[in-house]
């Protein structure tokens, strides 16, 4: 059984871990709670530009000249996949779940004899892809220097893929984030952005008629590389208001668990300095017996 | 009949402007300023970096955009933009902060003549203002 003082030090460092611990609790709740806010400010723009892409593109006259970004190169051999993660860890399976997304897509074009090139947008998410897929990451992107996100960065990461893309370097896009549901549920998210997929169903936008100035495929060509910025901008806002949420559960939990701890090790403590009392006091007792 | 309908100016962070008493708007359009009134065709555009005018009952009001798209429909005109300042409280360093990366992009070799055209836009309406 170990010693009293030993007892006694690893109840003050489970303390101090739990201190730790329920600090780092506030902190995201308080990072949550901004985070939440600008994602939700953030929804109407990234739905406006979708609704006018709608539009414009039921508007669209002759779709073989549709500019290719939506509609495609017209091939499916080499994937792009974006995929964002956190720059700090601790935030429990906020990572390892967009990463256990990513892969599952990944062995999936690898098994059927795809190309595939990997961006990495976060530190975690390279740490963690580069043992198994170093050679397909091309590009890695941190944003651990800007304090908030703000629509810059993403337009950055946004200009690198239309770069490749119309170097012809990818054929399909995809980006892989946490959707922010709630503090506990998060859910990871594939979504294709090149050639873009408007599953939507138009339902009243078949009897507009819309005046374009310039012509349509023209502002779409404008439009469609915002677009990508845009939905990027919105995985980076639903990402973090992810992960404060995400860091804010399990440090919770792990606030929990210490206490649950301290509790376990104080009885310990108490018994086995009961028991020292009890030897102590039988050894004196049968001292004084002898004499 | 009123002449007044409802406007929204949207950028990335958040909905930047809401007004519902707006009776004229002019946007730099990409090929000539637009001014919209009451009624208007719906109509989609693209901007182009320029100085957005507000008319409305309250009176007169002017923004900077750096780009933009705009959807008129139904009497909603919506604008969206990636950076939208103020004209009113604007800051001076940050306009020759946008003006000096505008120049620097114009000075490099490998930009097409639509960029240099914006570019060229861009810095025209900034000297205007500061």
């Amino acid at each position: 059984m170990a010693s009293l003082d030993d007892l006694k030090k690893r109840i003050s460092s489970v303390k101090s871990t739990q201190k730790i611990t329920k600090a780092m609790k506030m902190v995201a709740a308080a990072k949550l709670r901004r985070a939440q806010e600008s994602a939700e400010k953030g929804r109407p723009y990234s739905d406006k530009m979708n609704n006018i892409i709608l539009n414009l593109s039921n508007g669209i006259s002759d779709i073989d000249n549709a500019p290719k970004l939506l509609s495609g190169t017209g091939e499916d051999k080499v994937h792009l996949c974006v995929v964002m993660t956190s720059d700090r860890g601790l935030c429990g399976g906020f990572n390892t779940n967009i990463i256990k997304k990513a892969k599952l897509y990944f062995q999936k074009i690898l098994d059927e004899g795809k190309t595939l090139k990997i961006i990495t947008v976060g530190t975690k998410g390279y740490d963690q892809l580069k043992r198994l897929y170093g050679d397909n990451i091309i590009e890695r992107i941190s944003f651990k220097e800007s304090k908030n996100i703000n629509y810059f960065d993403a337009d950055k990461v946004g200009k690198i893929v239309i770069e490749k893309f119309e170097k012809k370097e990818f054929d399909v896009c995809t980006i892989f984030y946490n959707q922010f549901k709630n503090v506990i549920t998060q859910i990871p998210q594939e979504q294709q952005i090149i050639p873009l997929k408007t599953s939507e169903k138009d339902e009243n936008s078949s009897e507009d008629n819309f005046e374009f100035e310039p012509e349509e495929d023209e502002i779409l060509s404008n439009l469609l590389p915002k677009n990508i910025s845009t939905q990027i901008f919105k995985a980076m806002l639903e990402n973090s208001a992810s992960e404060q949420g995400s860091r804010m559960s399990a440090m919770d939990n792990a606030t929990r668990n210490a206490g649950e701890m301290v509790d376990k090790l104080t009885i310990e403590y108490n018994r086995s300095r009961q028991a020292a009392i009890t030897k102590e006091l039988i050894e004196i007792i049968s001292g004084a017996e002898s004499l | 009949m009123s002449e007044e309908y409802s406007l929204e100016i949207v950028n990335p962070e958040k909905s930047f402007l809401s007004k519902n008493d707006v009776t004229e708007v002019v946007v730099p359009a990409f090929e000539g300023e637009i001014g919209i009134l009451k009624d208007h065709i719906s109509l989609i555009s693209f901007l182009k970096p320029g100085i957005i005018k507000i008319f409305s009952k309250s009176g007169e009001e002017s923004f900077y955009v750096n780009d933009g798209i705009i959807e008129f429909k139904d009497n909603n005109l919506s604008i969206l933009t990636s950076l939208i300042l103020n004209l009113k409280d604007i800051d001076k360093e940050k306009i020759s902060e946008i003006q000096k990366s505008a120049e620097e992009q114009l000075n490099k070799t490998d930009i097409n003549d639509q960029e240099k055209y914006l570019l060229d836009q861009k810095l025209d309406v900034l000297k205007s203002i500061n």
